[in-house]
C-alpha cells in the first residue's frame, strides 16, 4: 500500500507515492534526484547519509519517508546560498578536509549542526562530535582543521 | 605573461567544488531511461554445495525482468588471475558459481527488476538447495590435516610454495651468529572499506552494438581488457568503461569482480540497462581482503647488533578464488622489501599460498609492503629488547650508508636512491627523544605506561617496469599513457591513464602541465576514467600516478614544446635548433623580443596557413611511459602511546612521520594522504580486523558495527615532515606518497605498545589488533611471569 508523502528539501516542495518502507535516503536520492546524499553503510555508522530535519541533523538511512512527511529537510545541495559557499563548505576546500569526497556531504551537514550547537568548539569537541562520521581517506586531520576554520570564519561575521 | 610557479605549490583542489556542494558524479548517481536493478543471490554458507537453484517462485514476484544462474552463463569464462607463479594452481572462479560455493556471500545468482526492492523480495525468493560442507578459514589450518579441501586442482589447498633470497647463506649466517631472534608475526586479515561500496551500471545498445560499463574502478581500461578478451569474450573496441568520481578504493577497486562481469553480460540478454550498488554486508563479504599472513620470522645478530641474517617463514591466506593480482602481493611486493634500510648478511624467506572458505584477498593499501615493514620492523625492535640496546641506536647502527645510483639488495630490488640517517635524525629531533626517555622514566616511576615506537621503513612503489614485472608473473604491462592535446585557442586537455578516487589529479596534473607550459591552470583540463577518451591506461595503484603517469603526461608536454618550436622558428624565420620555450613563449635563444606566444603557435598549427614544410598540423601527442625501475620511498615515523594498566587501553600521545617521497608536486596533498596511510595503519595496529567463526565459517566482523574503523576521536593530529631525495628514476623526481602511512605505521604502533610495556617484561605481542582485551591479557600474563 503505497503512501502519499509531502517534503520540503531545501525549499522545494516533493510529492511522491511510496512504499511505506522506503528510507528518506533513498526519497532523497532516487525521487527527489538529490544525489549529493550518500549510502555508505546499513547500519547507521557512516553518516554519509546525514541531512537535516527540522533543524536537526539525522542519519537519512535511519529515517522512513513517511516519517519526514511535512518535514523541512535540508540536504548538502541546500547549503550554499546564491552561489556562495557556507563557511563550513570553505572550510573543508580551504584546508583539504576531503579526498575521495563520499563522506563529505554527511561530515558537512553533521559539522553544521555541530557549529549551531557550540559555535566554538575544542579540538577534542570536534574530534567527539564527528563519532558518527567515517572518512576513510582523510584521517580526520584536515577535516578538524576544516571545522576549525569554519568555526573561526563564523564567529567573525 | 609569466605564472607563479605552481609546481611544489599547496594549490587548493579544483576537484572540491563539486564534492563540498554535492555534485559529484558517482557511479549510483547515474540515472538512465528504462533502468533496472540486479540484487545478486549469496551463499549463506562458507562451503556448501549448490543441489539444486529454484528460481520460479522469485520469477513470479511483480516487477521482475529476469534471472539468471550460473548455468544460464555459457560460453562464459572464470575470471582470470592477472600473476601467474611457477607452478600456480588456478582453479575455476565463475562469475556465478555453478557447483559449490567456496566462501560467505558467493553469488549464484542474479536478480534482475524494475525496483530496487523488487529485486531484493525476489532474490529472497530464489530457493537454493544447499549441501552444507565442512569449511576452513583460518590461515594456519589451510594446511593441516584433515582440512576441508574446495579445489580440485589444490588437493592440500596450496597455491603455491615461492621463496627469494640465499638459504644456504641465510643458513650459514645463522650457524655462526651469536644471537638469535625467533617470533610468530601474525598479521590479520583487513578490509578495505572505501566509504563508497562498490557499484556498476551496464548498458548495452542493440542498435550499434555497444556497451558503456560505469564501474567503480581504480583502472577502467583493465577492467575492460580483464572483462572482454578473458571472461565475456565480446570485442574490447566495442565496450567503454567509464570510472568516474569514485569514493575511495585503497586496492578494492583494481579488481575485477564477479558483479560488473555479470551485469555486463546480462544487460544484452535483457536489453535494458542494470545497475547494481552493494550494501555494506555485501561490501565486508566479497570486496577484496588485505594481509592475512602468519610468519615465523628470524633475526641472527652479531653481540654489537649487526644483521647478519633474516629468516622468514609465511603463510599467507589467499581466500577461497585468486582474486586479480592475488599471488603478486605476498610475494613479489612482500619478500623483496626484507631487505629493508638496513645492511643485511643474508635473507631467505619462503611464502606459502593457501586457500581458505574466505574471501578472496588481493592489494590492500601497501600491499606486501606493509607486512613486510611490519615483521622487519617489530624484528628490529625485538632484536634491541634481546640485545639491550636502544632501537634508535640498533637501527642506525644498521642503516645502508647514504647512496646516489643504486643499492643491490639481497632480495631482487635494486634501490634508487637513499640516505636513511637524515629523515630519522629529523624525526627524533621533532620527537626529541632524549626528553621522551626522561618523562617516560618519571611517568614510570609514577606507575604509568608509556612508550615509543619507530619504524624506519622502505617501500616500492611506482608499479612498473613492464619488463621487470612481466618476468615476474605478471600478465600486463606496467607502464601508463599521458595524451596532451592543445586547442587552436591555446586551452589544453590531457588525457592520463591514471585515475583518481581520491589522489587529485585534476588539479596535481593540472599543476604540472601549468608549470610546464607557462600557462594558467585555468587553461588546462585533466580527463581520466573514461577509455572513450583515454587512448589506453593502466590505472592508479601502488603510488604510481605522479612518477609514471606523471612522466607520461611530461613526455607528451616536451613532444608538444618540440613541435611548437619548429612552428614558431618558421614564423621568426629562425632555425629550430635555436629555439627555447621559456614562460609560455617560443623565443629564439639570445634575442628574447623575438618571441611567439603558446597560444599563437597552437592557432597556428591548427590555421597552418603560413607553416613549416612537411610538418604535419595539429598540436596533440600522446606518450607511453614505462619507467626502468620502481621507484623507493623511505622514511622514520614515531608513535608515543599510553597504556591504561587497568584496562589495557592504548591511546595515542603522539604521532610523527618524516617521510621522503621525492620531489613534490602538491604539498597540501601529499600530507592529505600521508595522514590518510597513517590512519589505516594505525586501524591496523589498534583496532581494525576481520574475524571468520571457525565453526560455522561465517564472517563475524561483517558489518560497521562490528569491524572497528578508526573515528575521529580515537587519533591525534599528526606532526609530518619531510625531507626530499628525488628519485633519479623519472624526470620528475618524484616517487609515491599513497601508502608510505600505511606501511610505516602499523609496526611504529605495535612498537610503541611493546616499549611501554617493556618494563613488565613484555617484548613481543604476537597477534594485533591490539585491542583493550589483548593489552589487559597481556599484561596479565606478563604480571603472572614475574
Amino acid at each position: 500500500m503505497k503512501k502519499t508523502v509531502t517534503m520540503t528539501i531545501n525549499g522545494v516542495s516533493y510529492t511522491h507515492e511510496v512504499e511505506p518502507r522506503v528510507l528518506l535516503v533513498h526519497y532523497i536520492r532516487e525521487l527527489a534526484g538529490l544525489t549529493g546524499t550518500h549510502v555508505g553503510c546499513d547500519t547507521s555508522q557512516c553518516g554519509a547519509c546525514a541531512v537535516h530535519v527540522n533543524g536537526q541533523a539525522v542519519k537519512s538511512c535511519t529515517l522512513l519517508a513517511v516519517q519526514a512527511d511535512g518535514a523541512q529537510v535540508l540536504t548538502i545541495e541546500g547549503l550554499a546560498k546564491n552561489g556562495q559557499l557556507h563557511p563550513i563548505q570553505e572550510g573543508f576546500w580551504e584546508k583539504h578536509g576531503l579526498q575521495c569526497g563520499f563522506c563529505t556531504p554527511g561530515m558537512i551537514m553533521s559539522a553544521y549542526q555541530m557549529l549551531q550547537r557550540n559555535p566554538s568548539p575544542s579540538e577534542a569537541q570536534i574530534r567527539h562530535d564527528l563519532e558518527g562520521n567515517l572518512c576513510r581517506c582523510t584521517g580526520y586531520h584536515n577535516i578538524v582543521k576544516a571545522i576549525q576554520y569554519a568555526a573561526e570564519k563564523m564567529a567573525g561575521t | 605573461m609569466a605564472t607563479a610557479r605552481v609546481l611544489g605549490a599547496s594549490i587548493k583542489r579544483r576537484e572540491d567544488p563539486r564534492f563540498i556542494t554535492g555534485k559529484g558524479n558517482y557511479t549510483d548517481d547515474l540515472k538512465l531511461p528504462g533502468l533496472t536493478y540486479a540484487v545478486f543471490v549469496r551463499s549463506p554458507h562458507a562451503h556448501a554445495r549448490i543441489r539444486k537453484i529454484d528460481t520460479a517462485a522469485a520469477k513470479a514476484h511483480p516487477g521482475v525482468v529476469a534471472i539468471f544462474t550460473g548455468k544460464d552463463m555459457a560460453g562464459v569464462n572464470s575470471l582470470p588471475c592477472g600473476w601467474l607463479l611457477p607452478e600456480l594452481k588456478i582453479p575455476p572462479h565463475m562469475p556465478l558459481a555453478t557447483d559449490a560455493a567456496r566462501y560467505l556471500g558467493d553469488p549464484v545468482a542474479v536478480v534482475i527488476a524494475e525496483t530496487q526492492s523488487a529485486a531484493r523480495d525476489a532474490a529472497d525468493l530464489v530457493d537454493v538447495d544447499w549441501e552444507a560442507l565442512p569449511s576452513v578459514t583460518r590461515t594456519e589450518k589451510a594446511v593441516a590435516p584433515g582440512a576441508a579441501r574446495m579445489h580440485e586442482v589444490a588437493p592440500d589447498n596450496v597455491a603455491f610454495k615461492w621463496q627469494i633470497g640465499d638459504a644456504a647463506a641465510t643458513d650459514a649466517a645463522f650457524k655462526s651468529a651469536p644471537v638469535v631472534v625467533k617470533k610468530r608475526i601474525v598479521n590479520q586479515r583487513l578490509v578495505a572499506n572505501a566509504i563508497e561500496p562498490r557499484a556498476c551500471t551496464a548498458r548495452y545498445e542493440e542498435a550499434t552494438g555497444d556497451w558503456t560499463l560505469w564501474v567503480t574502478s581504480q583502472n577502467p581500461h583493465v577492467h575492460r581488457l580483464l572483462m572482454t578478451a578473458f571472461v565475456l569474450g565480446i570485442p574490447e573496441h566495442k565496450v567503454r568503461v567509464i570510472a568516474p568520481d569514485v569514493g575511495g578504493g585503497f586496492g578494492s577497486k583494481i579488481f575485477l569482480y564477479n558483479e560488473e562481469t555479470v551485469c555486463t553480460w546480462a544487460t544484452r540478454q535483457v536489453k535494458r540497462p542494470i545497475r547494481w550498488t552493494a550494501d555494506r554486508r555485501e561490501s565486508f563479504q566479497t570486496d577484496a581482503h588485505g594481509r592475512d599472513h602468519i610468519t615465523d620470522a628470524e633475526m641472527a645478530l652479531s653481540k654489537e647488533g649487526k644483521i647478519l641474517g633474516l629468516r622468514v617463514k609465511t603463510i599467507a591466506n589467499l581466500g577461497a578464488y585468486l582474486s586479480t593480482f592475488a599471488p603478486a602481493v605476498p610475494t613479489y611486493l612482500y619478500g623483496t622489501l626484507l631487505n629493508g634500510v638496513y645492511e643485511m648478511g643474508a635473507i631467505h624467506c619462503e611464502v606459502t599460498g593457501v586457500f581458505t572458505n574466505t574471501t578472496p584477498v588481493d592489494a590492500y593499501r601497501g600491499a606486501g609492503r606493509p607486512e613486510a615493514c611490519y615483521v622487519l620492523e617489530r624484528m628490529i625492535d625485538a632484536s634491541a629488547a634481546a640485545l639491550k640496546i636502544d632501537p634508535v641506536e640498533l637501527r642506525r647502527k644498521n642503516f645502508i650508508p647514504k647512496f646516489d645510483d643504486g643499492y643491490q639488495t639481497k632480495v631482487a630490488l635494486l634501490y634508487d636512491s637513499g640516505d636513511y640517517g637524515p629523515s630519522f635524525d629529523k624525526l627524533l629531533q621533532m620527537l626529541d627523544y632524549k626528553k621522551f626517555r626522561a618523562d617516560q622514566a618519571a611517568a614510570r616511576a609514577q606507575g604509568k605506561l608509556v612508550g615509543v615506537g619507530f619504524s624506519t621503513y622502505i617501500e616500492a612503489c611506482s608499479i612498473a617496469p613492464s619488463k621487470v614485472v612481466g618476468s615476474l608473473g605478471a600478465q600486463a604491462g606496467l607502464w601508463e599513457s599521458g595524451k596532451v592535446r592543445v586547442h587552436p585557442t591555446g586551452k589544453v586537455t590531457v588525457f592520463t591513464g591514471s585515475h583518481s578516487h581520491g589522489q587529485g589529479h585534476e588539479t596535481t596534473f593540472a599543476q604540472l602541465v601549468a608549470d610546464s607550459l607557462g600557462i594558467p591552470m585555468d587553461d588546462v583540463e585533466i580527463v581520466h576514467g573514461d577509455t572513450g577518451s583515454v587512448p589506453f591506461g593502466m590505472g592508479t595503484y601502488g603510488s604510481r600516478s605522479a612518477s609514471v603517469g606523471g612522466t607520461a603526461i611530461l613526455m607528451s608536454l616536451n613532444k608538444v614544446k618540440e613541435k611548437g618550436k619548429k612552428i614558431a622558428a618558421h614564423l621568426l624565420e629562425a632555425s629550430p635548433n635555436d629555439m627555447e620555450y621559456v614562460d609560455g613563449k617560443f623565443t629564439v635563444k639570445g634575442s628574447p623580443q623575438k618571441a611567439v606566444p603558446f597560444g599563437q603557435v597552437a592557432l597556428v598549427a591548427y590555421v597552418p596557413h603560413n607553416y613549416p614544410e612537411g610538418l604535419e598540423p595539429g598540436l596533440e601527442e600522446t606518450s607511453f611511459y614505462d619507467p626502468a625501475n620502481f621507484c623507493f620511498p623511505f622514511g622514520a615515523h614515531a608513535c608515543v602511546v599510553e597504556v591504561d594498566p587497568d584496562t589495557g587501553q592504548v591511546k595515542i600521545l603522539r604521532y610523527l612521520a618524516v617521510d621522503d617521497v621525492g620531489n613534490v608536486i602538491n604539498p597540501m596533498i601529499v600530507d592529505g594522504m600521508v595522514h590518510g596511510g597513517i590512519t589505516q595503519g594505525v586501524g591496523q595496529a589498534l583496532w581494525e580486523g576481520a574475524v571468520y567463526d571457525e565453526q560455522s565459517g561465517q564472517l563475524v566482523t561483517g558489518t560497521m558495527m562490528d569491524y572497528a574503523l578508526p573515528k575521529a576521536d580515537m587519533l591525534p593530529l599528526y606532526e609530518t615532515g619531510r625531507t626530499e631525495t628525488p628519485t633519479p628514476v623519472n624526470p620528475l623526481g618524484v616517487k609515491g606518497a599513497g601508502e608510505t602511512g600505511t606501511i610505516a605505521a602499523t609496526p611504529a604502533v605495535v612498537n610503541a605498545v611493546v616499549d611501554a610495556l617493556s618494563g613488565l617484561g613484555v617484548d613481543h605481542i604476537e597477534a594485533m589488533p591490539l585491542t583493550a582485551e589483548r593489552v589487559w591479557q597481556t599484561i596479565r600474563a606478563a604480571k603472572s611471569r614475574t
